[in-house]
């Protein structure tokens, strides 16, 4: 088995926890730079899959299994963005090529983003695995995403015997996660786009890892492992919901301001506050995860919220505890006579 | 069809539908509305000349500012009070927490229950004071689909729906609108309606909350409907391309026509600002004998008074899987739909004594 992408702490746990597989043999692990973390057993390879020198990994090895997680919207430390792109598009292209010459390889999963998706008010509720996005931003990480899954929707027409799996992930949060979304809630004041609360959805990390480990195997029996699938937790948290269990308050910016503070914060380098960061924080996503508990046969352990309260464990309690404020009504609540008491129109946003 | 507009302002007929309704209602304006001037009756072929509102100036007052729950009033003794500010104070509590639900498109039950309703049932009863007829047409269980007229320039029939299903059916069920992808574009506005179940109104949706099982509302006229010109007010604009009959039969789920008498007055619109609308990116520019003349005080819509009628329910689960295919059944089935809505339409205007009581 081939794993790229491992220089981050997910690649890193998910070679971790496939080599207790009884079914894989030997783990190959790529990336361009050596990981911090330990592989376990894994061999580490360090190449990078831009160049060609991947098709060469893949032809000594003679992996059959290639799981490819080096598509990320964020550098691993210090690269640019041009990077990032370039490791995801002309990356997969490599490392596709390669699999279609390599005779050995029988089965791909790539590890995309519901980003897919874009994020516009026209869009439908709820995505499905078949629904076109309707507008999607010009660049970033959306963009590459798209073409990524273009790329590997080409391969699967050229070698129609290999299993290929896609797996659109929600937003990935956990204890360890390095999303843009983790830094996003990681600020003391989460900036907002005033009027609007966008619906938000989260996978578990743990989730992750077991689904990544379903889809490189064999198929169990009565489910099938190749195709596209939404993989997201249970159920919907609001951000103002987020905000409020993460116990950070709020500040509601007007879009075009957001939209420039954006830029500018990138521009200085300090966090990736990108556009379709941006479309997500207004106008929020919501998949459809039908396919991967009837076909994938998967059921994710978290839902929505419990992955939400395991990385607000994780983290330092904000300016504004939720507990701390629970606490204070209990207090009024407490309180012999409470005068006049709250209508409960005050708490309506 | 053209001469029938002029049926429902006939003076006889509508006296005589006057005499039938019960009386609880006329004594309850008569306390409300003592002192006031007797409405002018609308003249057959009015057109745009509608009377200036001579009650409006003092009605709209009281609308806004009751925010409690009407129900709330009588148990109001001690145990009653301490009992809502104990609830208040858990509601208050779950909500700075953040520890409540919303489900898949951001249905928000508890708020919508505990405050939006009670923020729209004002306007609902005291305003618009507006009368439910065959509630119990909509099924107890299970989806359907409710199709709905659409008037009154801003979409508040769709709203008073929503609080007459909400507070009449006897099962307590909810009603899942469908809105225009406008609704989603503008801040506030998208907040409030995915807080309150409104959803695009596109297939992929409908189905997905039928097959959920839920209520849904659409109008199918659209934009059509709700910015047509005042004299053209209650005629049925085309239902679009009957979308909504193919949801149905594809979910098996009933066809509820509901007939909404009394928003087409709110804002009678005499004229559209079309560059000003196509500057701003909206599909029409209402102009009404106040708006924008008066500014915000134009924006307040007529007392009228408001009649709901949700009738029989048209089955669609006797038909083949690929019905929902065919061209011939949807426009025969949109056409029903359309008829039954516009015969209810002219009943109910035949029924009605004046625009404002």
């Amino acid at each position: 088995m081939l794993v790229t992408g491992v220089a981050r702490p997910l690649g890193g746990r998910f070679v971790r926890r496939i080599q207790r597989d009884p079914q894989v043999d030997r783990v190959v692990a790529v990336d361009a730079v050596p990981p911090e973390h330990h592989l376990g057993g894994a061999d580490f390879v360090r190449a990078d899959i831009r160049q060609p020198t991947i098709g060469r990994v893949l032809a000594e090895t003679g992996a059959d299994t290639v799981v490819h997680m080096d598509v990320t919207a964020t550098a691993l430390g210090s690269g640019s963005r041009t990077t990032v792109k370039e490791t995801n598009v002309i990356g997969t292209m490599q490392l596709l090529g390669a699999c279609q010459k390599s005779p050995t390889v029988k089965r791909l999963v790539v590890k995309s983003s519901t980003t897919v998706y874009g994020s516009a008010p026209r869009d439908p509720g709820v995505f499905t695995e078949t629904t076109p996005p309707k507008s999607l931003p010009s660049g970033g990480f959306a963009k590459d995403i798209v073409e990524v899954e273009g790329y590997v929707r080409g391969f699967a027409r050229r070698r129609p015997d290999v299993a290929v799996c896609v797996l659109r992930f929600a937003n990935i949060l956990g204890p360890s996660a390095d999303t843009p979304l983790a830094s996003y809630f990681a600020l003391p004041v989460l900036p907002t786009v005033f009027g609007y609360d966008p619906r938000l959805q989260f996978v578990h990390e743990d989730d992750v890892i077991e689904v990544l480990r379903i889809a490189s195997h064999e198929p169990e029996r009565g489910t099938l492992n190749s195709g596209t699938f939404n993989i997201a937790g249970d159920g919907v948290l609001l951000l103002s919901q987020c905000s409020r269990r993460l116990g950070r308050p709020t500040v509601p910016l007007l879009l075009p301001a957001v939209t420039w503070a954006g830029t500018l914060v990138r521009t200085l380098g300090m966090t990736d506050f990108s556009p379709e960061q941006i479309r997500l924080l207004t106008h929020g996503r919501v998949v459809d995860t039908t396919q991967m508990r009837e076909t994938l046969g998967f059921t994710p352990k978290y839902t929505t919220a419990e992955t939400f309260a395991d990385f607000v464990r994780s983290r330092g309690p904000g300016l504004l505890p939720p507990e701390a404020l629970a606490g204070a009504v209990d207090r009024i609540a407490a309180l012999p006579l409470a005068g006049g008491g709250h209508p409960p129109t005050q708490s309506a946003n | 069809m053209a001469d029938a507009k002029v049926i429902p302002f006939d003076d006889d007929r509508s006296r005589g539908g006057g005499v039938q309704r019960p009386s609880r209602r006329r004594g309850a304006l008569g306390r409300r509305r003592s002192g006031e001037p007797v409405p002018v009756r609308e003249a057959p072929e009015a057109g745009g000349d509608v009377q200036p509102l001579p009650t409006a100036a003092g009605a709209p007052d009281d609308v806004p500012v009751t925010s409690e729950p009407p129900e709330d009033k009588p148990d109001a003794g001690d145990g009653g009070l301490e009992r809502r500010i104990a609830s208040g104070l858990a509601f208050l509590r779950r909500r700075l927490t953040g520890d409540y639900e919303v489900d898949d498109f951001g249905y928000d039950e508890e708020l919508t229950d505990q405050v939006l309703m009670s923020l729209l049932r004002p306007m609902y009863e005291k305003y618009f004071r507006v009368e439910v007829k065959g509630v119990e047409n909509i099924p107890a269980e299970g989806g359907a689909l409710i199709v709905a007229n659409h008037s009154g320039t801003l979409p508040l029939d769709g709203l008073m729906m929503q609080v007459a299903v909400h507070d009449h059916h006897p099962a307590g069920r909810h009603l899942r609108l469908l809105a225009a992808d406008l609704v989603f574009v503008l801040p506030v506005v998208n907040e409030l309606a995915r807080k309150l179940g409104h959803t695009l109104a596109c297939a992929e949706d409908a189905e997905r909350l039928l097959a959920q099982g839920e209520l849904v509302g659409v109008m199918p006229e659209g934009f059509k409907g709700i910015g047509k010109p005042f004299s053209e007010r209650y005629k049925l604009q085309r239902f679009g391309r009957g979308g909504f009959v193919s949801t149905a039969l594809r979910q098996g789920v009933p066809i509820v026509p509901c007939s909404i008498v009394g928003a087409e007055e709110i804002y009678p619109m005499i004229g559209n600002a079309k560059t000003l609308a196509r500057l701003l990116g909206f599909p029409y520019f209402p102009l009404t004998p106040t708006f924008p003349w008066l500014g915000p005080l134009g924006a307040i819509p007529l007392p009228t008074k408001w009649t709901i009628q949700f009738g029989e329910p048209i089955p669609t689960d006797g038909y083949p899987p690929e019905a929902a295919e065919d061209p011939m059944l949807m426009f025969n089935l949109t056409d029903q739909v359309r008829e039954q809505i516009q015969h209810t339409l002219y009943k109910l205007l035949v029924q009605r004594r004046s625009v404002f009581f």
